[in-house]
């Protein structure tokens, strides 16, 4: 049997807003993936520790705060480091449309806005994870 | 006239087998079950058997008596209008100082500060976890340098100042002191509002930093403090909105709010406090959500229950003590990216639902907060919406307008009967700190936002433009951008200040804070003494983790 896809639901830095995060996390356990949620406060190099130590195949990225500029692209950075770009980086949160081109260039490979349904993170993952 | 309620029954169940099955032979109800915003079955119809136990002097009441059902004040918005007072606040003091000046100058009478996360989580904007976060969701404030900047031109005993700050309430506070006392403002003439509230921030909104038993400490320092020198200080706003925006229910906000209420008077009763001396600076802040009728319902609930709970469970004497005076902020959370100004009227309301349930302020959210940070024109027509309700609308002119209804007066009841039952539950697991540790709070606030998702998903609930009437294409709106380079200028001015002012005055000052602190003198003198030297706020907020730790979360999901 194929071994279920694992996540990492992830809040990079100050940011306390997780109804989001929680549901997501929630949503996807019940689609039968393994989900690892780090809680709040988080650095991006305890995420892709955490990331590459829990071999995930993606992460989950999310930040109300409008640091996901600052943060999002320092998360892909350190996986290149650590030689970890197989896994699959998505981002959600309060995020301006115009902010978005520049996080797919640093390597988020999605991001999901207000609105989206679980269901529809939950097919892009399954979609375009890399294993 | 007195109704009959047998001959209503009697009439009720003769119309329900005429006319409406006939009806609902032909025309099936659009729905199966009607359900408010929260989750409730709410009936076809509402009659006098609804409200049939209800006494009208015990469960109602006139407006400013017990039990308050209808409202804090004798005259309500024919004395005084709510406080129209939008939180603001982004980037630096000055760029914060010029919005707040203009929101004074359009007819807002209060002032509420937005902090950002680092100043709201006790770090400096130089500390490593603050890079990114400097000025985004509020203004960064580091010592009392940037507090000058905040309010320089607004005098303090001509506003009232809201401040959305938790875990770090007692420097903020000092740090307001300090200023009016450099205006010449005394102190017993301050008047506004700290949040202060440590105990959702660990159910849902995130910015603490100690741990419970510290926290609580020095909330009831603040209480004490306050109850002497700064006597028309709000000294905490126990917060049901940020609970609500996690997801929970009406009945949940209502409950997990007043139980945290328990727990604050609880530790200050312990504390050596009596419960007359600071419950009449208490004040609540609840969510405006969409269910209209449920909301009303919910704030005349929740007033009627704080009353009988300061009464009979605490013994209160003085009337203000039983009064629940809350502010209120229409719900961030209702608010779509999609078609983003259909947001005004879902905050109309919103705002509507406050007004009608008799709340002492309101925060009208921008059509564009789903985005970013408003723009000065969407902030501009929240604060006209609240102008237009309160002036155009007619609802302030009679106080709660709602009353007697048999659907709100139902809904009343159950609400305040159902947040009961929570208080019950919360009281067995040995109060709301117990029951946060424990994570019981945590996990039903989830399965209430669980729940949600999963019926706008299956299109069960509906919200505009979301999931059902959709347009392609969307244009996309103007949006505030928060200066990039914030973050560089306000660690300039903080390394200058490090090295303006005296460092040997400032290390004894946190010196002494941190001997205070191993104690159990008031931590209020210590932080003011520590704030006059510009003690920057980290620095404070140290010398306090060094003695008291830091709270380490549960992740529940």
């Amino acid at each position: 049997m194929e071994r279920p896809i694992r996540v990492l639901i992830a809040k990079p830095g100050l940011d306390g807003h997780d109804r989001g995060a929680k549901v997501l996390a929630r949503a996807m356990r019940d689609a039968g993936m393994e989900v690892i949620y780090t809680g709040l406060r988080q650095t991006p190099e305890q995420i892709v520790e955490a990331a590459v130590q829990e071999d995930v195949d993606t992460i989950g990225l999310s930040c109300l705060s409008g640091a996901h500029n600052h943060l999002f692209p320092e998360v892909t950075r350190l996986l290149k480091e650590k030689d970890a770009t197989d896994i699959l980086v998505v981002g959600g949160g309060i995020i301006p449309e115009e902010d978005i081109p520049k996080l797919k260039e640093a390597g988020i490979s999605e991001i999901f806005t207000p609105g989206t349904t679980t269901a529809t993170a939950i097919e892009y993952i399954k979609e375009n994870v890399k294993r | 006239m007195t109704t009959d309620l047998k001959q209503v029954g009697g009439a009720k169940k003769a119309w329900e087998e005429g006319p409406v099955a006939k009806a609902v032979a032909r025309f099936p109800e659009r729905k199966e079950e009607f359900l408010t915003l929260s989750g409730t079955p709410v009936d076809r119809l509402y009659t006098p058997l609804d409200t049939a136990d209800f006494d009208y002097e015990q469960d109602l009441g006139f407006p400013g008596q017990y039990p308050f059902t209808r409202g804090i004040q004798p005259t309500m918005y024919r004395g005084r209008l709510w406080t129209m007072r939008q939180y603001a606040g982004f980037g630096t003091a000055e760029e914060s100082n010029e919005r707040y000046k203009y929101l004074l100058d359009q007819g807002q009478t209060g002032l509420s500060i937005a902090f950002d996360l680092p100043t709201q989580i006790g770090y400096d904007s130089s500390h490593p976890l603050a890079h990114g976060e400097v000025g985004k969701v509020g203004v960064a404030i580091d010592s009392l340098a940037d507090m000058e900047v905040l309010f320089s031109g607004i005098p303090l005993d001509k506003v009232s100042t809201s401040m959305t700050i938790n875990a770090p309430a007692a420097i903020l506070l000092a740090m307001y002191i300090v200023l009016a006392e450099k205006q010449g403002v005394p102190s017993d003439k301050l008047a506004g509002t700290i949040q202060n509230d440590i105990l959702k921030e660990y159910v849902a909104r995130g910015t603490y930093i100690f741990p419970p038993k510290p926290s609580m400490r020095l909330i009831t320092d603040i209480f004490e403090y306050c109850s002497d020198k700064v006597p028309k200080w709000n000294t905490i706003s126990i917060s049901g909105y940020h609970i609500r925006e996690a997801g929970c229910t009406a009945v949940q906000e209502v409950a997990f709010t007043l139980a945290d209420g328990i727990a604050y008077v609880e530790a200050a009763v312990e504390a050596g406090l009596d419960v007359d001396d600071f419950a009449p600076r208490l004040s609540f802040f609840f969510n405006a959500q969409m269910d209209l009728l449920e909301e009303v319902a919910k704030f005349r609930a929740a007033r009627r229950l704080w009353a009988r709970i300061m009464k009979n469970r605490f013994g209160a004497k003085n009337p203000r003590s039983l009064k629940l005076r809350f502010h209120t902020q229409t719900a961030g959370c209702a608010l779509t990216a999609q078609q983003p100004d259909n947001n005004i009227i879902r905050v109309t309301l919103q705002a509507l639902a406050a007004a009608l349930g008799g709340t002492q302020s309101l925060h009208t959210n921008s059509r564009d907060e789903a985005l970013s940070l408003p723009t000065q024109d969407s902030v501009t027509i929240a604060l006209r919406t609240q102008q237009i309700i309160a002036h155009e609308s007619g609802v302030a002119s009679t106080i709660d307008p709602l009353a007697g209804s048999y659907v709100i007066e139902a809904m009343t009841n159950r609400i305040e009967d159902e947040a009961m039952d929570y208080i019950k539950t919360i009281d067995e697991f040995g109060g709301a700190v117990s029951a946060i540790e424990q994570g019981f709070i945590q996990r039903e606030i989830q399965e209430s936002a669980y729940a949600y998702q999963q019926a706008v998903e299956s299109g069960e609930r509906i919200v505009v433009g979301v999931n059902k009437f959709q347009v392609a294409d969307e244009q996309a709106p103007e949006l505030l951008k928060v200066k990039p380079e914030v973050e560089a200028r306000q660690k300039a001015k903080l390394e200058n200040l490090r090295q303006q002012r005296d460092n040997a005055k400032v290390q004894s000052t946190l010196q002494q804070l941190s001997k205070t602190a191993q104690g159990d003198d008031n931590l209020m003198p210590g932080i003011i003494e520590a704030v006059r030297t510009y003690a920057t706020l980290g620095e404070i907020c140290d010398a306090l983790r060094q003695v008291f730790g830091e709270y380490e979360p549960s992740v529940i999901f």
